[in-house]
Formats: structure tokens, C-alpha cells, sequence
């Protein structure tokens, strides 16, 4: 997983390729954190991300959850048929705010 | 192309890419299309790291995991001699729930279910058996 900031806080857009799995969620949740804790929104683009697990879903749940409590907006784009299948059957598309 | 293979790991998810690698690679083998193969690669990750995290509960240990695909199907076993634990009897959660009542986690035996046709959960001597099942 390898991850770009293609804007930076308090708009932060973040661009995130590869896997969202157990040991690369934590990763980019801990190097994302200097940067969200600047932030009033949140654009994540999935366009490269092909594979999420529980993992993934618990980051993305985390993130929704924070800003929303914080009056902010956390949307998710791009986001690739494999992946928008797991957010379904999870019942995620009903919770977070997709483009 | 049929394939039938044994594999085993230390029950550590650091090892999370290598089972991955190596499943992915079989499957391919077999003839597994695309969007399978992420399916039952998700499945297999939510499993392992099951066992990597509780079933020796810190001490040292090890996960089998026996692959058998062909072009329309995937059978995968998983062996572990930890503590007895069915996964299966964990209760699902309630996926219509509203972002802020939802609790963090909770969310990989479900999602194996919802990726499987078929799981089954055995306790034979002292190992733990899992397998699914995957048509395609």
C-alpha cells in the first residue's frame, strides 16, 4: 500500500493504492493522523485500491465516525467494483458518503 | 487445472502477505477468476489472522492451510491446535445499524460467510478445522 496527499489539510485528498488489509490499515491510519488531526475533510480516492478486508472496513468506519462527531465530511472515491461489493454486503454504502 | 496443495505458516500476521502470495498464486493456477480470488483472498486473510491473534494466545504456533481449486470451485482447509474455538457461533452483526452505533470490528466471520458458500467448523482430536467452501 503507498499512499499520495494530493491536498493538503484542512481540505486533505488523499489518493491510496493497493491493499487495505490488516497490516497496511493501521499503517495508513498512523501516518495519516498528523494530517487528519489538521483536517475538516476528508476525500479518500480508492481508485487504485482493489482489495479491502475487515481491516479496511474498521479504518473507514473509524474515519466516518470522527468526522462526523467533529462536524466535518469523510467521502470516498473512485472506488473499484471488487471493493464497492464488500461495502455493500456490509451494509457500509448505507453509512458513508461515496462518489 | 486441478491443484491441491499444503501449506504452512507460523500463526503470525506478519506472515498476512506471503499466505496471500502463495494463495492468490494457486488460484490463479486453477483457473479462479478475478473477483474470486479477491473474495476468498479476503475470507483467508479475516481466518488467519483469527489464529494468528487468538488462537495460541501469544505463545508460538502454527496455521495449515490446504488449498484444493479447479476452474469452477475452491475448497480451503485451515488446521490450527490452538484453544477450541468455533467462529461460526459468533453472532452477526446488525449491518443496518447508523454509523455512530456501530461498533469498530466485529465484521470478519461475517465477512467470510458472506464470501463463502459453504463454512464448516470441526473440532477433530485437538485441532481446530475450518473450511470453505467457494463456487465460481
Amino acid at each position: 500500500m503507498t499512499y499520495e496527499i494530493t491536498n493538503p489539510p484542512p481540505d486533505l485528498m488523499v489518493l491510496v493504492k493497493g491493499r487495505l488489509d490488516t497490516l497496511t490499515s493501521p499503517q495508513l491510519e498512523s501516518e495519516l493522523e498528523p494530517s487528519i488531526a489538521k483536517s475538516k475533510s476528508l476525500v479518500l480516492d480508492l481508485a487504485d485500491v482493489d482489495y479491502l478486508s475487515s481491516a479496511g472496513l474498521r479504518l473507514l468506519l473509524t474515519l466516518q465516525k470522527r468526522f462526523k462527531k467533529e462536524g466535518g465530511s469523510f467521502v470516498l472515491r473512485n472506488i473499484q467494483p471488487g471493493v464497492m461489493e464488500i461495502l455493500r454486503m456490509t451494509g457500509f454504502l448505507k453509512i458513508l458518503s461515496v462518489q | 487445472m486441478n491443484v491441491a496443495v499444503t501449506l504452512q505458516f507460523a500463526a503470525d500476521k506478519q506472515k498476512l502477505p506471503e499466505v496471500l502470495d502463495q494463495l492468490d498464486t494457486n488460484l490463479m493456477s486453477a483457473g479462479c477468476p478475478e473477483e474470486a480470488r479477491m473474495q476468498l483472498a479476503v475470507a483467508v486473510e479475516e481466518i488467519f489472522v483469527n489464529i494468528a491473534n487468538y488462537a495460541y494466545s501469544g505463545k508460538p504456533g502454527s496455521a495449515t492451510i490446504n488449498i484444493k481449486a479447479d476452474a469452477h470451485q475452491a475448497v480451503i482447509c485451515f488446521a490450527d491446535s490452538g484453544f477450541p474455538y468455533d467462529p461460526l457461533k459468533k453472532e452477526d452483526p446488525n449491518i443496518e445499524q447508523a454509523a455512530e452505533d456501530r461498533p469498530i470490528g466485529g465484521l470478519g466471520i461475517f465477512l467470510v460467510k458472506e464470501m463463502s458458500d459453504e463454512v464448516r467448523y470441526e473440532r477433530r482430536g485437538d485441532m481446530n478445522i475450518l473450511t470453505i467452501v467457494k463456487k465460481y
